[in-house]
């Protein structure tokens, strides 16, 4: 055994371990916060509609979350006559898959500091809260909610009902037409930190002071939100749904554990995106009194939390749009004012700001000519 | 940039890959189990189409508006736009005032588009 | 090192298996659903030949939105299940070129030629964007891009309002 263990197999060992721990932790974690999510939003929805919300199971209605679980386990699978079986058994996996994967480079309050406590390490190692910082950051969330869309096309293709394929269809067009907006608003936030990963980011802000970035940054970020919101399908963009007119959109004919993982993928889509935002635009773990108070992911749940609880505001406020009206919204506002924003942000920082020199010329020319470089 | 604290001797690559064979494990084994536990006993009246009440009398064969289409052309093109945006953005602070012109006509073609898109109806609904 | 292989090979297999797949179902839906995989499959190795950002590329351009364009054509068409067909010219044709495909494989293989340079190491995502727009060299090819780009979107617009006109 202890020749087996060189010291490099020993290195791969524990980034191993460490990983699987990470893994595990964030995984389990988000379960949970996605369960408590549900409760919380019906009690909220429930306060402000004047109303209790659930509050029968377990003190305040606590376990509601697990009532609902165990009972979407023993209801009865349905397959509607004539679907497409396996299209129709994969969507829901493709909408888990997706929902979780793109959170593996979302940081979830960079290194692990405790109040009172200080950095807490692993085998003598930092621990930071991220599950990957792959090089492309940014860009992975963008590829992944890109695949997203299958899930509701492929749902409303293969549940063989009109309702589920026009909701399909109508849902689809819009997450990516939204997705458009989405992905102009980063162009901005990428540009001033010089950097896909979102650590980078976070330092960027940090640099410059997180007020000072939110104000730099205020318009991209109400891009963003309001992309965003229309990418999770949430209130006012929840079309798909549309329960009045299209009984419940693409997932009319599911029912149990399938229906549940897709209601969870939106889930956690959602936290994704205000994770994103948290640490796109908000500073993610920094303290919003830089110098006063200590940076600390604490903080990065705060401000996650603050953008989930405006979601669950916007759904007991606004009403519905119409689907003209969204996509008109879309195409005509939202994607022009990214365009737009884009191109001055980047004219103000051309003449504004400040410049770097690029590395050496070899470096720049070798990579692009297919040889080898450094 | 930051020193990143966490180098890994692991490829960069392999949380991912771990990540989606969690997650896949994870929708499989809740599919599996409530498959087991909420045994389908499917009937004519199940397993039927949802419709209002009302037995369904219309085969699923309706075309839909070639809109839809169209969205998802305009979508690729501006998709193939933002991949473009990604990479000058990042160096967009070496390339100074070069960068900002080259992208300006970039955008500008793609603009013309868009206003000619706008003008002929593509985006009314 | 032994993840690598490991992965290389799965990512491998699965992507031999839909591609497939795609040509042997008879259901276009599900055809398109496994060219969708076959291409994140391709981009696993991309990732893995240490280009990050080409294949989160490959996953947002072709696996996601040409692939939507495919899936909404198919379904537009409202296409069915495929009548068991004879094979036609075309499908010869694909036969022996696929011979020679492979063919032109195994030899490239057996000379062990490699694409990539010995001491090839990692490409970042600020390489590719420095290569694509510090080098004067491809400012032509990137703006004439929008050109091409423009009138794809142009005969788009043209050819769907001819059908909605009549």
């Amino acid at each position: 055994m202890e020749t087996l263990l060189t010291p490099a197999l020993k290195e791969i060992a524990i980034d191993a371990v460490i990983g699987v721990i990470k893994l595990a932790v964030i995984f389990n974690v988000l379960l949970l916060v996605f369960s408590l999510m549900t409760y919380i939003e019906r009690r909220i929805l429930g306060f402000m509609q004047f109303r209790r919300g659930p509050n029968r199971t377990g003190p305040w209605g606590i376990l509601q979350p697990a009532a609902d679980g165990i009972k979407l386990f023993f209801k009865e699978e349905l397959m509607p006559e004539g679907a497409n079986k396996f299209l129709f058994f994969a969507a829901p996996v493709v909408a888990i898959i997706t929902a979780y994967v793109s959170l593996a480079v979302v940081p979830y309050g960079g290194p692990l500091v405790l109040p009172f406590y200080g950095p807490v390490s692993l085998f003598g190692r930092p621990i930071n809260i991220q599950i990957a910082d792959l090089d492309v950051g940014i860009l992975f969330i963008f590829a992944i909610t890109a695949l997203g869309v299958y899930s509701i096309v492929f749902a409303g293709y293969a549940s063989n009902n009109k309702y589920a394929l026009i909701g399909g269809l109508r849902s689809s067009a819009q997450m990516f037409s939204y997705e458009l907006a989405l992905g102009m608003s980063w162009v901005s936030v990428i540009m001033a930190a010089g950097s896909f990963r979102l650590n980078d980011i976070v330092a960027a802000a940090e640099r410059m002071n997180p007020w000072m970035w939110l104000l730099i940054q205020f318009p991209a970020f109400v891009i963003y939100m309001i992309a965003a919101c229309a990418e999770v399908n949430r209130t006012p963009f929840d079309l798909p749904e549309g329960e009045t007119e299209l009984v419940a959109g693409f997932h009319v004919e599911y029912s149990s554990m399938k229906f549940a993982l897709m209601q969870m993928a939106e889930y956690i889509n959602m936290m994704t995106v205000c994770a994103l935002a948290s640490n796109m635009f908000l500073g993610g773990w920094l303290s919003p009194l830089p110098g006063v108070i200590p940076n600390s992911p604490l903080w990065f749940f705060a401000k996650m939390g603050l953008l989930l609880f405006v979601f669950i505001w916007l759904r007991a406020t606004v009403p519905r749009f119409r689907y003209d009206q969204l996509m008109n919204f879309g195409w005509k506002r939202l994607i022009p004012a990214a365009a737009i924003w884009v191109v001055l942000f980047s004219g103000l920082t051309a003449v504004f700001g400040e410049k770097k020199t690029p590395p050496s010329t070899v470096a720049i020319i070798a990579p692009a000519a297919g040889q080898v470089s450094r | 940039m930051t020193p990143h604290a966490a180098t890994s001797s692991l490829p960069p690559y392999f949380p991912v890959v771990m990540l989606f064979l969690a997650a896949t494990g994870f929708a499989l084994f809740n599919v599996i189990l409530s498959w087991l536990l909420g045994r389908p006993r499917p009937n004519a009246a199940k397993s039927s189409v949802y419709e209002c009440g009302v037995p369904s009398v219309a085969k699923l064969s309706e075309r839909f508006p070639i809109k839809f289409y169209l969205v998802a052309m305009l979508f690729i093109l501006f998709d193939v736009d933002a991949a473009f945006l990604y990479p000058w953005a990042l160096v967009f602070k070496e390339l100074g005032l070069f960068g900002f012109v080259e992208m300006m006509i970039f955008m500008g073609l793609l603009g013309a588009g868009f206003a000619y898109a706008w003008k002929s109806g593509a985006f009314e609904w | 090192m032994i993840l690598d292989v490991i992965l290389f090979y799965g990512a491998a297999l699965v992507a031999i298996a839909s591609g497939l797949f795609v040509i042997s179902q008879r259901n276009p839906i599900n055809s398109a659903f496994s060219l969708i995989i076959t291409m994140c499959s391709l981009a696993v190795m991309f990732a893995m030949l240490g280009s990050g950002f080409i294949a989160v590329l490959q996953v947002v351009v072709y696996a996601g939105a040409i692939m939507v364009l495919f899936l909404f054509v198919i379904m537009l068409l409202n296409a069915k299940q495929e009548e068991g067909e004879r094979m036609g010219g075309i499908g010869r044709a694909g036969i022996i070129l696929g011979v020679i495909l492979a063919i032109q494989s195994v030899m490239v293989v057996w000379k062990g030629s490699s694409i990539l340079p010995a001491n090839h190491r990692d490409t970042a995502s600020v390489d590719v964007a420095r290569g694509l727009f510090s080098d004067p060299r491809f400012l032509y090819p990137f703006e004439a891009t929008s050109i091409l780009i423009l009138a794809a979107m142009v005969g788009a617009i043209v050819v769907a309002r001819k059908e909605k006109g009549k």
